[in-house]
């Protein structure tokens, strides 16, 4: 067995799913023992056989992987319970592995991915895949790029015509629920931990903690970075809309048209309105300068 | 020779691993630190606190970066969106050397984010070899590979670890950050003498040494970063700065993390071991009193 190939042989086996007790699993999926495949290359010692030592990476694996996916998603996890969450976990990464050499983006692709695994969430499928939105609308948001807001003088720039840049740092979501209130409620009692270390890890039990209840009410949320802290500002329909269209790239006059297509406002109070959003927008930077146009600001 | 050209000729004392729960602390009461040593991949981000947090630290205090993902011994091309992200922090924080682990974890572009023990075989040392001089030409700076704690030996070995170790550094001439924690870790997983692994190891590659906890369970150990250091490893130690001199020293402390207090007063004890050799270096003390300080500590 050369390295790659030794690579390839223990990779597949640490990956493979453990049993529910935390174990790893007898058998592949095909069939094939895996004590045999572990006593092909793994040597045993006086203490441990090929497959007890084997045993210990694959357990790893999952350990500091379904840690990792927690860390981003302490509500979802809360609302799921943590059974259900590390078998949905499981699931997730089994079919879509790691491809980044960080645990950041370990859960990227998470949100996306329940919303076509409802086996996982039960009737209260549409409550966590917004949690799921929410919450890795957050980890965005936290780290994401901060560019050069708009000055004054090219706010006042601004025409019909103009293409608008957001933040990339800025997500916005059209909820049925208003999660915000149970994701706020569950990351009060979750303490910050960092994920990345060299040290093993020992699978964490996961606090049991008692959710808000949550009935449908629809909101619309920005979630943004200000000096470093994470909120999500609830803004109303139209300034969603208003904020979808510009980070489709649509020019400011079609953007405010869709975004009042079906509004019941007077001119005038749209007028006012949309006075209203570009204050706020402009006091929170959210308008920048294209990342070709500007230079980066590397801190906050 | 502690400040080698492995550790860009500096001389560092000990210092802690930089954690969430102490940032508060460090920020408000400026404790005196000789350095921090930094997890890379925690600050390879776009923006946002981490990177604000960093530079408020970089303001006051030394900072080493160690990394966890470049996987020197994965047997497939390095991941160049990774070196570009790691060269740009270097920038940042200036680090005089860089270290990560002498181990692998991704192939065919999917990663375990473990640290997989590689077999210690001439291709693996050449394999390896190869790509961590394709990281030091890229970064432009030294680069320190840390032998890793392992539960597991391969059938494919062709010699004991720290062979394995001294071929590959050699090949890729670069420095070593010799983890005593991890030495005594699978030392007793394998049923190898730490000691010999320690005086085994080219003394004057050593470019910073890792302290740290374990966990001992039934019938193995794991390496848990959770406790205080155990005396065996303290007993490493001393042999390890008695061969090496006075070398830049860090405690890793990740799990159920007590106060900065009590994880600094834990890597000072360092200094015991650190001034015998000073004083053994210019004559005071035998090179073996440095180790009788480790029996006396013991």
């Amino acid at each position: 067995m050369n390295l790659l190939e030794l690579q390839r042989r223990m990779a597949e086996d640490v990956r493979r799913p453990l049993t529910v007790d935390w174990e790893m699993r007898r058998e592949t999926a095909e069939g094939e023992s895996v004590e045999a495949i572990a006593q092909s290359y793994v040597k045993p010692n006086d203490r441990l056989s090929s497959f007890e030592r084997l045993e210990i990476y694959n357990r790893q694996y999952w350990f500091r992987v379904i840690g990792a996916v927690s860390e981003d998603f302490p509500a979802l996890n809360a609302l799921l319970g943590e059974k259900r969450f590390d078998a949905m976990v499981l699931a997730y990464l089994r079919e879509i592995p790691s491809t980044s050499w960080t645990l950041r983006d370990l859960s990227g692709k998470l949100p996306e991915w329940l919303q076509v695994h409802p086996e996982f969430t039960g009737r209260r499928h549409q409550l966590a895949l917004e949690i799921a939105k929410l919450e890795w609308a957050y980890v965005e948001s936290y780290d994401g790029r901060r560019l050069e807001p708009l000055a004054a003088e090219d706010m006042r720039a601004i025409g019909p015509e103009t293409c608008l840049t957001l933040q990339p740092h800025l997500q916005l979501l059209a909820m049925a629920y208003p999660v915000d209130e149970l994701v706020l409620a569950v990351r009060k009692d979750t303490p910050e931990t960092e994920m990345v270390s060299s040290a093993s890890m020992m699978k964490k039990e996961v606090k049991r903690m008692k959710l808000p209840a949550m009935r449908k009410k629809a909101v619309w949320l920005a979630v943004h970075r200000y000096d470093d802290v994470v909120y999500y500002r609830h803004i109303d329909r139209e300034a969603y809309a208003l904020l979808t269209a510009l980070r489709e790239g649509k020019p400011l006059a079609e953007a405010l048209g869709i975004a009042f297509e079906k509004s019941r406002l007077t001119p005038e109070e749209q007028a006012a309105k949309i006075r209203e959003y570009f204050a706020h927008a402009a006091e929170l930077g959210w308008f920048c300068k294209s990342e070709d146009e500007a230079t980066a600001v590397p801190v906050q | 020779m502690p400040a080698n050209r492995f550790n860009a000729f500096t001389d560092y004392g000990v210092g802690i691993g930089l954690r969430v729960p102490h940032y508060d602390h460090i920020l408000t009461k400026k404790p005196v630190v000789d350095w921090f040593e930094i997890i890379s991949e925690n600050y390879m981000v776009d923006g946002g606190r981490p990177l604000r947090l960093l530079d408020q630290i970089l303001d006051q205090y030394r900072v080493v970066q160690h990394g966890v993902s470049m996987y020197f011994g994965s047997a497939q091309a390095l991941n160049r969106d990774h070196l570009k992200r790691l060269k740009e922090l270097t920038k940042r924080t200036k680090t005089p050397w860089l270290s990560d682990h002498l181990c692998w974890g991704s192939v065919d572009g999917r990663y375990t984010h473990d640290l997989l023990p590689l077999p210690y075989t001439f291709e693996a040392v050449k394999t390896t070899a190869e790509r961590i001089r394709q990281v030091q030409d890229y970064l432009e700076i030294p680069i320190a590979v840390e032998n890793v704690s392992s539960y597991a030996e391969y059938h494919e070995s062709e010699m004991t670890e720290w062979e394995f170790l001294n071929e590959v550094v050699h090949a890729a001439d670069c420095g070593i950050l010799l983890d005593v924690n991890n030495i005594y870790v699978s030392s007793q997983n394998h049923s190898f003498d730490p000691m010999t692994y320690v005086d085994a190891i080219p003394a004057e590659r050593v470019a910073q040494i890792h302290i740290a906890g374990h966990s001992k369970f039934e019938k193995y150990i794991l390496d848990t970063h959770d406790h205080p250091v155990l005396d065996p490893v303290w007993g490493l130690y001393a042999l390890a700065i008695e061969r090496a001199g006075p070398t830049a020293t860090l405690l890793e402390w990740d799990d159920n993390i007590p106060s900065f207090e009590e994880v600094h007063a834990e890597a000072l004890k360092a200094n015991r071991y650190l001034k015998a050799a000073e004083a053994a270096a210019v004559g005071g003390v035998t090179a073996e009193g440095v180790g009788q300080v480790a029996q006396v500590v013991a």
